[in-house]
């Protein structure tokens, strides 16, 4: 089985506090660790648990600048056995769909049998460029997927829904799965993969290889234009206990009393 | 007449509350624009939806067919295309849930129109499109504009419009419309729905939850919590990275995809506040969380908020309610 893998390379912003740049449309980028995508992790090493099982390859491949190398050389220390980098600077600005376009350009010249993507990135939060590439593509497709078992020319899904529920879905061979974070358990690298994968080869490519015009890419070929970022507006904003650990549990303390709670 | 289409969202023989909520919004956008909003609703038997749909908007597309009994995205995606190249709404709104993300995109780029999705709030600005959506886990707003088009698509968010009734019933027309559909879809077919097992612990009826997120770092601090939880008589309860590394089982999850809970006490530790989260425990009495990013969201939803290293505060928040309990025995 020959799948494909779409990452994406995103700060980690979970715990930190962010600044909006100057240009006011980006957020400042030094000091933020970046990784591969949450959501991709996940897909990755289901792409990588299919592989062990069934045979075939994997091939990940992501859109970006050089940094976003390190992604493609995590995912080649986990499994992957190729990696693609797709760059530009004519790319710069592309939104999920113009995003979705690069990708396809692509992945239509490779043999696949299977592509996962993560279900969202934890940066823009779209979830759009999986279903739009499989619709590129004129594949099936299934989002928010959270167990994947394969059979002979089909694959049986499960999606999850609101509230804790789930559906089952069977869908056709080749075929594209967003997957939900918590499918699987991703594996910690080893310090001879990464060595490994130091070895293989990124192959990079860019407009020209691609065969994508200017107006597909980057503003011109996006739908959407950021025009403005801002810190949201505090609607409520919480009082805050200050003092020493001790101080603020005795004022949680006396809070919980004057409500009765304890 | 101008129309803005919203895409009804039901499951199992209900209406979900998405289609108020975005029904209240295209009213509004209406208004504005001086559009008619256009309820629009797919499935097998339900005229009844219909109706009740026709008092929120001026008109209803009925679509009927045995073939679209559960939601289908391909079967959607096929009515869908036919009613939108026909009728060529100003816009079409579709709620950003499980349903409306295995849909829209793959819909928008079908027939070329401009999409933004889990939108919070829309907006048309001379002949300018504008949606505000957020970016890294609801920490910044982002304002943007869609490139321009006789037609644009969306997808909002859960909650984020409050539904309301229209001043009076609006009494819409009910337009069955055939169903273009002429054969099964079969590359992809829906077979059953699954329900998790139900756990040992319902967080839903519990007075005191203690609510933990990615900040509790490692499974090997959760007792450390769950002592404060039981001084408190209360359980644990979590954000959805806790379930997702494995650490409590998934009927402990607080948000969208887990549970909806209201207790008298929600201690927030280490949880940003994503809005999937937040939803599922906004409403609750007296909300108290800790947090190193002074920053964070989940700020904004509190009554009370404590920037500090939860593992500082947790110990030392534990022992004085344990003496207290003492003293009171």
């Amino acid at each position: 089985m020959d799948i494909i893998v779409c990452v994406k390379h995103v700060p980690e912003t979970a715990e930190a506090e962010l600044k909006i740049d100057a240009t006011g449309k980006g957020i400042e980028k030094a000091g933020l660790v970046f990784d591969i995508n949450e959501w991709d992790d996940y897909a990755l090493e289901e792409a990588v648990r299919i592989k062990e099982k069934f045979g075939g390859t994997v091939t990940a491949i992501t859109v970006g600048p050089e940094d976003s190398e390190s992604t493609l050389r995590k995912c080649l220390a986990r499994g992957a056995d190729r990696a693609i980098r797709l760059t530009d600077q004519k790319f710069a600005g592309s939104d999920a769909y113009a995003t979705a376009k690069i990708l396809h350009s692509v992945i239509k010249t490779l043999h696949f049998d299977l592509i996962l993507t993560g279900a969202q990135a934890g940066d823009d939060g779209s979830a759009v460029v999986g279903p739009v590439l499989a619709e590129l593509l004129g594949i099936p497709h299934a989002t928010m997927v959270k167990k994947i078992e394969l059979g002979e020319g089909k694959a049986v899904v499960n999606r999850e829904l609101e509230g804790g529920l789930e559906e089952r879905l069977e869908v056709k061979l080749p075929a594209l799965f967003a997957v939900q974070t918590g499918i699987n358990e991703p594996r910690y690298v080893s310090i001879m993969g990464i060595r490994k994968a130091m070895q293989k080869e990124v192959k990079v490519m860019g407009l020209a290889e691609i065969g994508l015009s200017e107006n597909d890419v980057g503003e011109a070929g996006s739908w959407l234009r950021i025009e403005k970022l801002y810190v949201p507006p505090v609607e409520k904003q919480a009082e805050f206990l200050k003092g020493s650990p001790d101080e603020i549990a005795a004022k949680i303390v006396e809070i919980l009393k004057s409500r009765g709670l304890i | 007449m101008t129309e803005i289409f919203v895409l009804a969202e039901h499951r199992q023989g209900q209406l979900r509350d998405i289609t108020f909520e975005m029904l209240t919004k295209a009213r509004e956008l209406a208004e504005k624009t001086n559009a008619e909003p256009v309820a629009v609703i797919l499935g097998k038997n339900v005229r009844e939806h219909a109706k009740n749909l026709a008092q929120h908007a001026k008109k209803v597309l009925l679509v009927e067919d045995a073939r679209l009994e559960n939601f289908n995205s391909e079967a959607y995606q096929r009515v869908l295309s036919q009613l939108i190249k026909e009728n060529k709404p100003l816009l079409t709104i579709i709620g950003h849930t499980s349903y409306g993300v295995e849909l829209a995109p793959r819909l928008a780029a079908s027939l070329n129109i401009p999409l933004a999705t889990d939108c919070i709030d829309l907006a048309f600005e001379g002949d300018t499109f504008t949606i505000t959506r957020q970016m890294y886990g609801g920490k910044v707003n982002a304002k943007a504009t869609l490139r321009k088009s006789e037609s644009y698509m969306v997808t909002v968010r859960q909650a984020a419009f409050q539904a309301q009734k229209p001043p009076a019933p609006l009494n819409g027309q009910i337009i069955k419309v055939p169903s273009p559909l002429t054969e099964e879809v079969t590359t992809k077919r829906f077979l059953e729905y699954v329900l998790p097992p139900p756990g040992g612990v319902d967080i839903t009826a519990a007075e005191v939850l203690v609510g933990i997120g990615r900040g509790i770092k490692d499974q090997s601090n959760i007792p450390m919590v769950e002592e404060l939880a039981k001084a408190l008589g209360g359980v644990l309860a979590c954000s959805r990275p806790i379930v997702d590394k494995g650490w409590l089982p998934s009927d402990r999850q607080v948000g969208t995809s887990g549970k909806t809970v209201k207790p008298k006490l929600y201690i927030a530790l280490g949880i940003s506040g994503a809005f999937q989260h937040v939803l599922g425990m906004k409403n609750s009495d007296l909300i108290i969380a800790v947090n190193k990013d002074p920053k964070a969201p989940i700020f904004s939803f509190s009554d009370y908020g404590v920037v500090e290293d939860l593992f500082k505060v947790v110990p030392v928040l534990k022992n004085k309610i344990s003496e207290l309990k003492a003293q009171k025995a």
